[in-house]
């Protein structure tokens, strides 16, 4: 188990204050323009070697996405970073812990991450529903201002950085990164097509990184305790601590900041109490936010939380929100219920989400019931995988995916219940 | 025929909006007003009482030196943009799946039973009630918002309580209404339990 010690959100849950004081006495803002001091290039370089991958879903190597931006940029297209405060997956419910709690932790990450991609500003893009969380994490960052920490010479270290907060208003479809940058715009959320990347082209034509809150707030640490400490602790290639967001039929569900490559048995059963009436009583994990198939209880007795070891077992890290479901589920309707999102959540731009989305949702929502075939079993795996990878973003894959973890590991459910609607219509005629 | 827009009466921003609108539009580069769009309409539904008018959105439109139909655009693709009135108290409640698996239907059940109906404002224009996709907060599942405010940790009870309470006026305290500080394990900590709290 990791140590409190290596806990790098040590406010996660709000029994300090949030405010500046408090932050320096969990060791924020220590010594930031000594760390500036080495240059863009060294922090560049000590976040590739920490492997820090991105927290928002994806998992992409930060240090490298960084390396991307242009190093001699063009004054009239400042680089830019955007920070992706868009939670809206599903199960996730970490990066507000973070703006509400440890808000300084994000907003000195900002700083150290803008520098090292040579941009003069951050953008930070908070999902509309988090009025809190906007208001507590606008006045950490006035308070930043005020002090000195932000805008001209900030933080003493010669250089200018100034951080804004944009508001969305109710679209998942924003923390899709070029959907993102269309909606600080001004306009739709609707994903751009890539290439240009945002590294390229991005917000306002300038170059542009977006990051998850929860990669960029543990850059701090990790520049002052090091990439060899990061790197302790996950597997190879999985490194670091991470926030786990576990709800469902667990006995106390909670956010917990643990070591990557954690099994998910013992992080269920060491922090949320253990599965509702016991680890026998387990019928289904969702390891990743709603959008990664599931995984049966017979992957979930011994499956690493980390980024390889899920996706060797046909699911994702993602998010790392921890979906738990006891056997008194019924699996059918809890996967309608995201399929349902799903098509909800569409932009509509492209066919195959839009039409698709809402034609398995309808299915599956029939499957419930039983109200189907075995053949349109079939058919339902072979219209995901018709949209699985053939959008402009990844809410197609999303959509797909869960349905797809559906038929894989509870077939035979479907198939009980579409023989039990059988054999009933078939009574009801005679 | 049901029409996008509905109309309001005049509409402008009051000195102070005019001033916070500003503090939006110069958050952006020179020449990119139009990304202050959101925030405006968002200035513009709170000051209209919960929703956008018709003439709000062409007042917004005219701030920004926007084609009318690019803010109306923006206006009907974020579902936070109410199009018609909506309650003193606008219950927004979290149905998806990990609300869904707490007892979100229970919640809602209470709702219901309250006399409160989805897609609908109350005949005394105190409440409104909608389904909202993911709020954010599932590990203190289930969970509402009402205006600006997550109420979390929610049961049939719970829900009832916050009702009876708003009707009569009163503000319930938002957060968890089991007595959770935020979304620490209930009951005892399992981490952090080294750090001064």
């Amino acid at each position: 188990m990791l140590d409190d010690k290596d806990r790098i959100f040590r406010n996660l849950y709000g029994f300090q204050g949030w405010q500046v004081d408090a932050a320096r006495k969990r060791g924020d803002w220590d010594g930031t323009a000594k760390l500036m001091a080495n240059g863009p290039d060294w922090i560049v370089e000590q976040i590739k070697a920490a492997g820090l991958r991105g927290r928002g879903g994806a998992g992409f190597p930060a240090g490298v996405k960084w390396g991307f931006m242009p190093k001699q940029p063009d004054p009239a297209r400042p680089n830019t970073l955007v920070i992706n405060a868009d939670e809206s997956e599903p199960g996730t419910c970490k990066d507000r812990e973070i703006m509400r709690h440890e808000p300084h932790k994000l907003i000195e990450g900002a700083l150290l991450a803008g520098f090292a991609m040579r941009a003069p500003h951050a953008y930070i893009y908070i999902r509309g529903e988090y009025q809190a969380e906007a208001r507590r994490l606008q006045a950490a960052i006035d308070e930043a201002y005020d002090k000195g920490l932000l805008g001209k010479n900030a933080a003493k270290s010669g250089y200018d950085f100034d951080l804004y907060l944009h508001q969305g208003a109710g679209a998942y479809i924003c923390g899709e990164e070029t959907a993102l940058l269309e909606s600080l715009e001004g306009n739709k959320g609707q994903p751009r097509i890539k290439p240009p990347f945002p590294a390229n082209v991005g917000v306002w034509g300038y170059p542009t990184t977006v990051n998850n809150v929860e990669t960029i707030a543990v850059v701090p640490t990790i520049l002052r305790r090091g990439a060899t400490w990061f790197t302790s602790f996950g597997r190879e290639r999985n490194a670091g601590t991470k926030i786990f967001c576990i709800s469902g039929h667990v006995e106390r569900p909670c956010n917990v900041e643990e070591a990557m490559s954690i099994p998910l048995k013992e992080l269920i059963e060491r922090h949320a109490g253990g599965v509702r009436g016991g680890w026998d009583n387990l019928l289904a994990v969702i390891p990743g936010g709603s959008s990664v198939p599931c995984i049966p209880k017979s992957v979930c007795d011994d499956v690493l939380m980390d980024f390889d070891a899920l996706k060797e077992v046909q699911s994702g890290l993602g998010t790392a929100a921890v979906i738990v479901m006891d056997k008194s589920t019924d699996i059918v309707r809890a996967i309608a219920r995201i399929s349902y999102f799903y098509k909800h959540e569409s932009c509509g731009q492209c066919t195959p989400c839009r039409e698709g989305a809402g034609w398995m949702w309808r299915v599956v929502n029939r499957m419930a019931e039983g109200r189907s075939s075995r053949e349109e079993i079939d058919m339902l795996w072979d219209v995901s995988k018709q949209v699985e990878g053939h959008t402009i973003c990844a809410l197609g894959d999303a959509a797909a995916w869960p349905v797809q973890g559906l038929i894989r590991h509870f077939r035979d459910e479907i198939e009980r219940r579409i023989d039990h609607y059988t054999a009933a219509s078939a009574v009801a005629a005679e | 025929m049901m029409t996008v827009t509905q109309d309001g009466g005049p509409f402008e921003f009051t000195a102070e909006n005019r001033a916070e609108a500003d503090k939006h539009i110069a958050k952006y580069p020179d020449g990119r007003q139009k990304s202050a769009v959101m925030p405006l309409l968002w200035l513009a539904q709170r000051q209209n009482g919960g929703w956008l008018s018709r003439e709000a959105i062409e007042y917004v439109a005219g701030v920004l030196d926007m084609p009318t139909i690019k803010v109306l655009e923006v206006a009907t693709f974020y579902t936070m943009y109410n199009l018609r009135p909506v309650g003193r108290y606008h219950i927004q409640l979290c149905g998806t799946t990990p609300c869904w698996l707490r007892g979100a239907d229970t919640v809602l059940k209470a709702c219901y039973d309250f006399g409160l109906e989805k897609g609908k404002v109350t005949h005394d224009g105190q409440f409104s009630l909608i389904e909202v996709e993911c709020l954010g907060a599932c590990c203190n599942a289930p969970t509402v918002q009402i205006n600006d405010d997550y109420y979390e940790d929610l049961d049939y009870q719970g829900m009832t309580r916050i009702l009876e309470s708003l009707a009569r006026g009163e503000t319930p305290p938002p957060g968890s209404q089991r007595g959770r500080r935020s979304s620490e394990p209930e009951g005892g900590l399992t981490s952090l339990t080294e750090v001064e709290q």
